[in-house]
């Protein structure tokens, strides 16, 4: 039997390496990914105590954020494209118009 | 009664409705006369029935309205009319309506035709209140209307510098006596506490013996009012040394030189003398230092009028000497004759400058002595009216001038002690008015003519609107001063007047001095006609070599005293520079400078923090990233 720590760390790790993912990263498709790391961190959380408090309710919320994270990488690939053909990069470094 | 109230407000309408359609639209333009004119001849008339009625019947009260009730302060608005008012009524109506007349043959074709129609029913309106005035407070209300208007017409021109600079000079000198007059009123107000003349009049003895400390000298509570009243009239009545203005004020239109110099204006700071004179008579002191201001005022204005090459110079300065005259006579408490000289002054002096715009009319404007002579033939009728003005003027008698001046003279003996010396300096001013006078005449109409060719082609006598007035005057400075013969029982003068301005009476004791007086002053009238005929007609070269000899004593005759040099170093260059330094550094740099400085510190910090913002978005994640670990943090050690 895994102990829950176990579980919770290992979602931190995930989780960390998500947001260092977007912080550092310059490849916009990259930064998706690593989104979804974070998103799936949670997932990892959620039901790791859905087992140790033996409540249903975590597993099925997983499913509802595998969707809205399905709906949101559709969003976000669609950006993506658009961006791609308005300024033939994906390198976040030069999308920064939203300065003075 | 009732009527009474239209004399004021017939030129008040009549200001109101050329003002009015000048405002909107094309307005009444060149007739505008149709208005003005009918307007002030309804107060003429007007003021006839009032002098009548008053005569008859006593003062006339009528309350306007009550302006302003503050506690145990009331202040109206109406009309007083005592013999002194009604006497000055004529005045006015006379001089203005001649004024008017005159005016739409003066100012034909003129752009500002209806506006200055407007001024002038303004003006008028202005005069007749203050003299109609019942408390001090409307006195001294339209005493700065008054002085407003004078700006408003000496400006007519405003075109010009040198008339926006004389209006403006004519402004702010007499704000220098209204400031004085101002905190007379003030002063009186704070002992007796009430502004109306009985009030004042009755209350003001009381506190004779009272002082008050100014300007660090202890002195008496009324001599300090009378002063302060006195300096008020020193600026209006351009005393020396707020004489100052008047001369200048020749910028202004001619006809507007006549109402200033004969009616509207400089008469108003004697009739304030006259109308405030139990206040004064409380004061030995402040009596004293009026007679001595006038003294002198007309001795130094004669003599500057002596050598002046501009023709409405030359009576201008003859105005500040005669006003001295008046003023003297109000300080040795015999304004009876001050009011009376003041009257037959009103109607020489408003014809003397009538005539002075007829000459200067027919030259096309020219105003230089030197650039005239030999008019006599070409303009008689000014020629003729010109001479009458200038008889009165010098006071040859029977003239109306030779009777009004002769009291004040008398007066000024009998007096005694000082008053020799006052008998003196008027004499001798006499002498000086005589010899100027006729050396206008000559300079002007006599001699070899030394008229510009070019304006000699245009060189006609004035149309009938302009001599009918100067007849009219003419007439009157013949005959004025017969209203006030020194003969008992033939003075009407002082039966009208005495009993309002010396209820005590005039003490007759010294009358046997009468006849040698008059005669000494007609000698020395004479004296200065002849003088000026020997100068200006038989030796022409005399006063040129008498120049040079005297150059010394010419030049400062000719510079006017050097007054104005004095006041341009002491007063008007220091206060302009102050102001230039105020608004460099004051205005620019610190009023602007916090203004500007608000704007600009906000613009600094904008761009400062604007740089925080690179568009790109990792920058702003990694802020909210840190930020939430660091509030994290924060948040689990505080627990």
């Amino acid at each position: 039997m895994v102990p829950l720590s176990y579980y919770v760390i290992l979602s931190l790790i995930v989780f960390m390496i998500g947001v260092i993912g977007v912080l550092i990263r310059r490849n916009i498709i990259v930064l998706l990914l690593s989104i979804e790391l974070m998103l799936n961190a949670a997932n990892i959380n959620f039901v790791a105590f859905s087992h140790y408090l033996q409540n249903i309710t975590g597993q099925v919320f997983v499913f509802f954020v595998l969707t809205v994270a399905a709906a949101e990488v559709v969003v976000g690939l669609a950006i993506i494209i658009a961006l791609y053909r308005g300024k033939a990069t994906i390198n976040v470094e030069d999308v920064n118009l939203m300065k003075w | 009664m009732r009527m009474d109230a239209l004399i004021p407000l017939l030129p008040f309408a009549a200001f109101a409705v050329i003002g009015l359609s000048d405002l909107v639209g094309r307005g009444l333009r060149d007739r505008a006369h149709w208005i003005a004119v009918p307007a002030v001849l309804g107060s003429l008339v007007l003021s006839f029935v009032a002098f009548g009625s008053v005569l008859s019947g006593g003062p006339h009260d009528l309350t306007f309205f009550t302006w302003a009730v503050s506690g145990t302060f009331r202040a109206s608005i109406g009309i007083h009319i005592d013999a002194l008012t009604a006497v000055m009524l004529l005045l006015v109506t006379i001089v203005s309506s001649l004024v008017h007349i005159y005016t739409i043959g003066y100012m034909q074709g003129d752009r500002g035709y209806a506006r200055f129609f407007a001024y002038l029913g303004l003006f008028t309106f202005s005069m007749l209140m203050l003299v109609m005035a019942g408390n001090l407070l409307q006195l001294y209300i339209f005493w700065e209307a008054v002085g407003l208007c004078s700006y408003l017409l000496i400006a007519h021109w405003y075109e010009r510098p040198s008339a926006a600079a004389a209006a403006t000079k004519a402004f702010v000198v007499n704000r220098i006596g209204d400031f004085g007059f101002a905190i007379g009123i003030f002063l009186i107000f704070t002992r007796v506490g009430s502004l109306d003349y009985d009030r004042v009049f009755a209350e003001l003895p009381k506190h004779l013996g009272e002082t008050v400390s100014f300007a660090g000298v202890e002195m008496g509570v009324v001599t300090l009012i009378a002063l302060l009243l006195f300096l008020g009239a020193v600026g209006k009545s351009a005393q020396f040394p707020l004489h100052v203005w008047l001369p200048d004020a020749m910028e202004g239109p001619t006809p507007i030189s006549a109402l200033i110099h004969a009616a509207t204006m400089v008469t108003a700071g004697v009739f304030m003398l006259a109308r405030l004179g139990p206040i004064f008579s409380l004061s030995h002191a402040a009596m004293g230092v009026v007679a001595a201001v006038g003294a002198g005022t007309a001795l130094f204005a004669a003599t500057i009028a002596l050598t002046q090459n501009d023709i409405k110079r030359i009576v201008a300065y003859s105005t500040v000497s005669q006003l001295g005259y008046m003023v003297m006579a109000c300080g040795l408490g015999a304004s009876v004759a001050g009011i009376f000289h003041l009257l037959t002054h009103g109607a020489f002096k408003a014809l003397l400058f009538l005539c002075c715009g007829s000459v200067i009319h027919a030259l096309s404007g020219e105003q230089d002595l030197r650039k005239m002579g030999g008019l006599k033939s070409v303009l008689p009728v000014t020629y003729w009216t010109f001479y009458i003005g200038a008889l009165a003027l010098a006071g040859i008698p029977p003239l109306a001038g030779f009777f009004s001046k002769d009291e004040i003279l008398f007066r000024a003996f009998v007096s005694g002690g000082a008053g020799i010396l006052f008998w003196g300096v008027g004499v001798a001013t006499a002498f000086l008015t005589a010899f100027y006078s006729f050396r206008l005449i000559y300079t002007v109409f006599h001699g070899p003519s030394k008229v510009d060719p070019k304006a000699m082609k245009h060189l006609h006598e004035s149309p009938a609107v302009m001599t009918v007035p100067l007849v009219v005057l003419a007439v009157l400075s013949v005959t004025a001063g017969w209203a006030g013969l020194p003969v008992s029982g033939m003075n009407g003068i002082e039966a009208i007047l005495g009993p309002v301005l010396s209820p005590g009476g005039h003490s007759e004791t010294a009358s046997g001095l009468l006849l040698p007086l008059m005669l000494v002053s007609i000698v020395v009238a004479l004296a200065g006609w002849i003088t000026a005929r020997y100068f200006y007609l038989t030796r022409p070269e005399m006063p040129i070599r008498l120049a040079e000899r005297a150059s010394a004593l010419y030049r400062l005759s000719l510079n006017k005293w050097y007054m104005d040099e004095l006041y341009d170093r002491l007063v008007v260059r220091p206060t302009n520079r102050v102001a230039d330094r105020l608004w460099r550094i004051l205005d620019v740099r610190a009023i602007d400078g916090a203004v500007n400085g608000v704007g600009w510190t906000a613009l600094a910090w904008a761009r400062t923090m604007r740089l925080i913002q690179s568009g790109q978005l990792q920058h702003y994640a990694m802020v909210m990233a840190v930020g939430t670990f660091v509030i994290l943090a924060v948040y689990l050690v505080a627990h």
